[in-house]
């Protein structure tokens, strides 16, 4: 039938689409291996694994890696927990204020980042809050809470009722059934959440501006790096090891949230 | 007999367990306790703490911040050279969501509707990886794109149709000495870095258009652009709606693209952080963040009445 096979013209735009949001990246990688140390030089002189040795060198570089690694583990440990409670607050009853509560965790990301970032750059000041690490994890967490509250939201609403029933007629209680029935029914959801979670966090460098004092996460050191550039080579590097490690999170949550559809009691 | 004690499985969380089986409502208050704290106090307090700064003002000589009730920071912002941040971030918003649409549409719709099996778990992830992968490291890549010596230029060069760019950057106001100083280059980088998040919600609302009604269509006549304009756009449009909140709202408040693709005219953001950061004019920091968070209440508003938030 002809409608299940797309025209020529949409095939190509498609095709652009995608090839658009991806050759930027792929270039990263190309870029990482070049000789060329001064200018941005296409194409590229020659390629060499130096710039690799250099960055492993570089204190700078691992300090701000380990600082990063610090925050979103913590961010997404806190975004797990309020994360969690707030879907199956949500998810469980309808309660006066509900919507309010909806939209009070999207609203860190829906409004923009600067906001958010200047925000509570503003309030640490007025309550005399020196900048730390632990004002950074503050903000992360406050935007982390949403992407598991997605997550665990849509999981929540599947897991039936009458498991819950199940168990508790069988004579467990709460805690046991949270443990033994609703955990593991949600488990992909909470880990893809936390995934993503971590990845945003990790990432994240416009409240982190805001927040930080001198601490440098690994976003701020590239930033730094883009407004003063120092090393150049040293940047392509770290661009590549960022994008590499944020890609394995991002697979992994593809993974966990794809057979959604075998949780338990979802044909009740 | 309520009270009597289930040894068996522990005293203490049988008790509790059985109090808040009994009364959902505190079950349901001590969950939502936790994270209504925290973003209430840290997200909330904090924006209201913002949004009072803006109505205080600072003294031009001084520079100190009078805590007084004033509009005279708003009043700040009607100023020429502020009123201009204002309209040149909120027309490259429209643009870049303009933009976002047209390209984003194709790739939408082609997943939505004919991808299948594993093109569809490679679109799917062809649109989530630039969406999850670092923000600076996309803008970095463009920085190398659009650089003097970057790919672009030579690709230009290659075709012999370096007189074509140069003939581009020589147009005011989009042009410039290069594209990574330019106007088009910020719009390119913006278009880029948001793109992911217009395309995902079409793609959304584009899944629940049935083909039958595509199919009707062309029954009852229609050429494929006549179905497209009246029957496929109209219903897609909430989709593109609930995109363009996501590309609109990031353009309105980034300010490190600008800062590192474009010229030296402001966006607001970058107004929002010069004034906080060397200017220590926090008031009028303040009354320009008020400014998106007013745009996006309205934009928001619009969308809802156009059914923009069932298509999220």
């Amino acid at each position: 039938m002809h409608s299940d096979r797309a025209p020529l013209g949409l095939k190509i735009a498609a095709a652009f689409g995608l090839a658009f949001m991806h050759l930027p990246i792929l270039l990263i990688f190309v870029y990482a291996f070049t000789t060329e140390d001064k200018s941005y030089q296409w194409p590229p002189p020659g390629f060499t694994l130096k710039w690799f040795a250099v960055t492993w060198e570089r204190t700078d570089v691992w300090e701000a890696m380990q600082l990063s690694l610090k925050v979103a583990s913590i961010s997404t440990i806190i975004a797990l927990v309020l994360g969690t409670l707030c879907a199956a607050a949500v998810s469980r009853t309808r309660f006066f204020g509900r919507e309010v509560i909806s939209l009070l965790v999207i609203l860190p990301i829906a409004l923009p980042g600067i906001i958010t970032g200047i925000s509570l750059r503003s309030a640490f000041n007025l309550a005399d809050i020196p900048f730390s690490f632990w004002t950074i994890v503050l903000g992360h967490a406050t935007f982390c809470v949403v992407v598991v509250y997605n997550n665990a939201v849509a999981r929540f609403r599947r897991v039936s009722g009458s498991l819950v029933e199940a168990s508790m007629d069988l004579g467990a209680n709460s805690f046991q059934t949270f443990r033994y029935v609703i955990l593991p029914n949600i488990s992909t959801a909470l880990l893809a959440g936390g995934m993503l979670a971590f990845a945003l966090s990790f990432d994240e460098v416009i409240v982190t501006t805001f927040t930080a004092g001198q601490q440098q996460t690994l976003p701020i050191w590239m930033l730094e790096e883009l407004v003063r550039p120092r090393e150049r080579p040293v940047t392509n590097v770290v661009a590549m090891v960022v994008v590499l490690v944020t890609f394995l999170p991002i697979l992994g949550a593809y993974y966990l949230t794809r057979g959604t559809d075998t949780v338990a009691g979802q044909g009740k | 007999m309520s009270d009597t004690v289930d040894t068996r499985t522990g005293g203490f969380l049988t008790g509790l367990s059985d109090t808040l089986w009994r009364r959902p409502k505190l079950l349901v208050f001590l969950l939502i306790l936790p994270p209504a704290l925290w973003l209430g106090i840290i997200y909330l307090g904090s924006l209201f703490a913002l949004l009072a700064q803006s109505f205080f003002s600072i003294d031009e000589f001084t520079g100190i911040i009078q805590y007084e009730f004033t509009l005279k920071t708003y009043g700040e912002l009607l100023r020429p050279s502020n009123f201009d941040i204002i309209i040149r971030t909120v027309v490259m918003s429209a643009a870049v969501t303009v933009g976002a649409a047209v390209i984003g549409f194709p790739v939408a719709y082609y997943a939505a509707r004919y991808a299948r099996g594993k093109w569809k778990a490679i679109f799917y992830l062809g649109v989530m990886m630039p969406l999850w992968s670092s923000y600076l490291v996309k803008v970095y890549s463009w920085k190398l794109i659009l650089a003097k010596e970057g790919i672009l230029n030579w690709l230009f060069e290659t075709l012999h149709l370096g007189w074509l760019l140069n003939a581009y950057l020589s147009i005011p106001v989009i042009g410039g000495n290069s594209l990574s100083v330019s106007t088009t280059g910020t719009f390119l980088v913006f278009l880029y870095v948001w793109l992911p998040f217009m395309i995902l919600p079409i793609q959304a609302s584009l899944e629940r258009v049935p083909h039958s009604m595509l199919e009707a269509s062309g029954d009852l006549g229609a050429h494929p652009a006549q179905t497209f304009r009246h029957v496929l756009f109209p219903l897609a449009l909430p989709g593109v709606i609930a995109g363009s909140i996501f590309t609109f709202s990031l353009t309105l408040g980034d300010y490190i693209i600008p800062q590192i693709v474009g010229t030296s005219r402001r966006f607001i953001g970058q107004a929002v952080y010069a004034y906080q950061g060397t200017a220590g004019n926090i008031p009028l920091a303040a009354a320009f963040a008020v400014v998106p968070i007013l745009l996006m209440a309205v934009y928001l508003w619009m969308a809802k009445r156009q059914g923009a938030f069932d298509a999220l």
